[in-house]
């Protein structure tokens, strides 16, 4: 049984390591880096961390990207919803063709529609607002949504429907009432990897935003770049990135693997 | 399951279809427009039928940031897909300190790409960073700033840290779905590991593999932020894949005719290599 865990060991220690080196990196001084390696922190600081929490610069950009994500979890998840049931419960015309096409934005590539992005989002003055980051992602979000969510509706009797229909429920009354609370576990996977895809794409929140909506991500490049090269203000920045993501995914670790899983190809 | 015919369900569709479409349909046009035409602002078009896309398809830049990126893709995948199935094999099926494994191993998976980027390049400094100050005392040459060689190693090595996870989370969860009734039949038939491996677990998990093959080809075949951040692309040309490359053209030099050229090259590419993968896999289905 013991040996049994040495593989998984030994893959975390190595998955630890740099999350480790970031994260003891934003406890050191700026002249502690610059002096050499060292495993611990000598001289503990959390200066990097109070200017973090203490400038406005810094800590909106946290609230930029969680908004923006938040605003896309939501806007995916209620539209593919509805269209993720059509494809799981009923054939119609060109529905195979039309899975397909939502599936190939997956697989557009962001550095192409860049620029396309930013003509169009300025063009209908949605320019560094954080709706326009959350549509943006939309792109890649929905097909992802809808391929998680068939899956798990697809799990689901249809006698659960026709039931409800005998009982003289409407279709949207079951819909809301009945449907969506049982396939609560499947919506809470979507949610999870809409929040996942969100909260780590950085190359399209970058170009549509400026000043107002500016994601974390970008905001540490361009202090990393002009205030010459602090490191340790960097590793705090990003060690924070982590928390988020580390919260959310404590809530769903029963199911993540799943939701794949069970998603057709 | 058996559907039933109903052509009301694209009322359910539509507004996926709208959303996807303004984020999708436009820019693409917008793209094709700049593919096929010269322009000088003012809006301004000159027709140039296919010469951005001749240019493109003879020059050498192209041809090479192709090639790094069909090598690049090709080693991670043939490094992350055994390695992931290897250490998904490994996992207790059940157990208090599964769950636990299962979120530290998701952990990289939702760290922001430049931070997994600034991440690496600290882990990797040669004098400063955890990796490359152990490399370096242990006698070995490393620079990942300077050498070719080194900084296409730690490319490769932090998508694996990256990615080499959800294709343990999506094994894991194919392996979880394999009855123990099949595993006492194997047993009682004497069969070796391997073949309980070869005949029983790969089987099971094809479709799970299917899904993270294609996920990992189409997102390691996209990368951008990671590599950007972590080498800029340098040293010198080395570790520019398309992405790069393409963002340098479009961006950078402003040439929109034959950046645009090169996106719809670089979709189709995509594109024809998931179809291929995808329609060898489903017809293995079905014999």
């Amino acid at each position: 049984m013991n040996k049994k865990w040495i593989v998984p060991s030994l893959y975390i220690l190595f998955l630890m390591l740099p999350i480790y080196g970031l994260i003891s990196m934003s406890f050191k001084t700026t002249n502690e880096i610059l002096g050499g390696f060292s495993f611990f922190p000598q001289n503990f600081t959390l200066e990097n961390y109070i200017t973090i929490f203490t400038d406005p610069t810094w800590y909106n950009g946290y609230i930029n990207s969680l908004i923006y994500v938040c605003i896309n979890t939501v806007i995916t998840i209620s539209v593919a919803l509805p269209a993720a049931y059509a494809f799981s419960r009923y054939r119609f015309l060109g529905d195979k063709h039309l899975f397909f096409w939502l599936l190939t934005n997956r697989m557009a590539p962001p550095a192409v529609f860049a620029l396309p992005f930013f003509q169009l989002y300025s063009a209908i003055e949605l320019f560094d607002t954080h709706l326009a980051v959350a549509l943006a992602h939309c792109l890649f979000n929905i097909p992802l949504a809808v391929w998680i969510l068939e899956g798990f509706m697809s799990g689901i009797p249809k006698e659960l429907d026709e039931t409800a229909y005998l009982d003289g429920y409407s279709f949207w009354r079951f819909f809301v009432r009945i449907f969506i609370p049982t396939i609560a576990a499947g919506i809470g996977v979507a949610a999870f990897f809409c929040f996942m895809y969100s909260w780590v794409e950085l190359l399209l929140a970058k170009t549509l935003t400026s000043v107002n909506a500016k994601p974390i991500a970008a905001i540490m490049t361009r202090t990393a770049s002009t205030a010459g090269y602090e490191l340790g203000l960097l590793a705090a920045a990003g060690s924070l990135t982590i928390i988020p993501g580390a919260f959310v995914i404590y809530f769903v670790r029963n199911y993540i693997a799943k939701g794949f899983a069970m998603g057709r190809v | 399951m058996l559907k039933t015919t109903n052509q009301k369900a694209w009322w359910l569709v539509t507004p996926v279809l709208l959303l996807v479409a303004f984020n999708a349909f436009i820019p693409l046009m917008t793209v094709v427009n700049y593919a096929f035409q010269e322009t000088f602002g003012n809006n301004q078009f000159f027709w140039e039928g296919t010469t951005w896309f001749e240019k493109v398809l003879r020059s050498e830049r192209f041809h090479d940031a192709l090639g790094r990126q069909m090598l690049f893709t090709g080693m991670i995948l043939v490094i992350e897909i055994p390695l992931g199935i290897a250490v998904a094999l490994s996992m207790p099926r059940k157990g208090p300190w599964v769950s636990v494994c299962l979120v530290l191993m998701a952990l990289p998976l939702l760290i922001p790409w430049n931070v997994v980027g600034a991440m690496w390049n600290i882990f990797a400094l040669p004098d400063i960073g955890l990796l490359g100050y152990s490399l370096n005392s242990m006698g070995f040459d490393y620079n990942f700033t300077r050498q070719p060689v080194s900084a296409w190693m730690t490319t490769v090595l932090m998508d694996v840290w990256h990615w080499t996870s959800l294709v343990v989370l999506l094994s894991y969860a194919g392996l979880c779905s394999i009855p123990d009734a099949y595993y006492q039949a194997a047993h009682i038939d004497g069969a070796s590991p391997w073949a309980v491996f070869r005949y029983i677990q790969l089987p099971k998990m094809k479709r799970v593999l299917t899904i993270a093959i294609l996920l990992r080809f189409m997102d390691s075949f996209m990368i951008y932020t990671e590599p950007f951040v972590l080498t800029g692309g340098g040293p010198g040309n080395t570790t520019t894949f398309l992405s790069i490359d393409l963002v340098k053209i479009a961006l950078g030099q402003f040439d929109l005719g034959p950046a645009a050229a090169m996106s719809l090259i670089y979709f189709l590419v995509v594109l024809l290599i998931c179809w291929v993968f995808y329609t060898v896999m489903m017809r293995n289905e079905d014999q």
